[in-house]
């Protein structure tokens, strides 16, 4: 790869290398993280740098978990493009009444069982965003939120 | 500091992956909330908690945390436990207390795992 990475907007004509889904089932604690894990296996196998692996793993599983705590079902998109990684996770749910607010640290809307699981404490969501390269989020309450998510990062065969 | 040198410190029990306590752990992030270890802990260090869950292995993998410490004498869940084993991250747990467990650690030397 050479020069600057370029920014990885909607484009119709972008080179996906590897695709796949995943379906994260809404209030299933207990596999709650085995999406993130599949994915950084795959990532590992694809030969990302490891920084590059580590910040799309966090971003996965804070997503997966606010799906699982949050929605009733959710699908977490994988798409692998010359410039990094692209993630969309799109869930059917109550969705986000105020985006600005919820994503404030600190922000939350969960109950003590998903406290209890170590998460909900309003930071998951900034997370994302902080460990992104760019970064989306829409709602509509009562259907569902859309979070879509992309971290550069070339292949190691190809720097 | 080795990971057997804090097992001996804390009088831990090592619960799995224990062919890895020769792993050199550079610093140390204490959390019961999953979220703060994602977003805060630097790699490689050693996650002290309370919360034995699944979530807490599965956060140790993905924040690349060299051990999980339970402390107050906590076992993790059997699925905690298996998938531990899977990624070899070592689990052990101590009966001293979070504040104990890492007053010792710090006194040790070891310093915070946190991001600027």
């Amino acid at each position: 790869m050479t020069g600057p990475t370029p920014p990885l907007a909607d484009g119709a004509a972008e080179e996906v290398l590897y695709s796949e889904s995943f379906r994260i089932v809404g209030n299933d604690f207990e596999h709650g993280g085995e999406v993130a894990a599949r994915v950084k296996a795959i990532l590992k196998q694809l030969g990302f740098p490891g920084d590059a692996i580590r910040r799309v793993s966090i971003a996965n599983f804070e997503a997966e978990m606010n799906v699982i705590m949050y929605a009733e079902e959710g699908t977490l998109d994988l798409a692998v493009v010359p410039g990094g990684v692209r993630v969309t996770v799109a869930d059917r749910g109550q969705g986000i009444p105020d985006i600005d607010w919820a994503m404030q640290e600190g922000h939350s809307t969960a109950t003590p069982e998903m406290r209890a699981r170590g998460f909900g404490a309003g930071l998951g969501l900034p997370n994302i965003k902080r460990n992104s390269d760019e970064f989306a989020i829409t709602s509509t309450v009562g259907t569902g939120t859309t979070l879509r998510y992309v971290v550069y990062a070339g292949l190691s065969a190809e720097n | 500091m080795q990971l057997r040198s804090i097992v001996e410190l804390l009088g831990c029990e090592v619960l799995c992956s224990r062919e890895a306590l020769g792993v050199d752990v550079p610093s140390c992030f204490a959390a019961d909330l999953m979220s703060d270890v994602l977003a805060f802990a630097t790699p490689n260090a050693l996650l002290v908690t309370g919360l034995t869950s699944v979530q807490a292995v599965h956060t140790a993998d993905v924040a690349e945390c060299a051990a999980i410490l339970f402390v107050g004498a906590k076992r993790p869940s059997r699925e905690a436990l298996e998938l531990a084993e899977r990624r070899a991250i070592p689990l052990l747990s101590t009966s001293h207390s979070m504040f104990e467990a890492c007053g010792v650690l710090r006194a040790a030397g070891i310093p915070p795992a946190r991001k600027a």
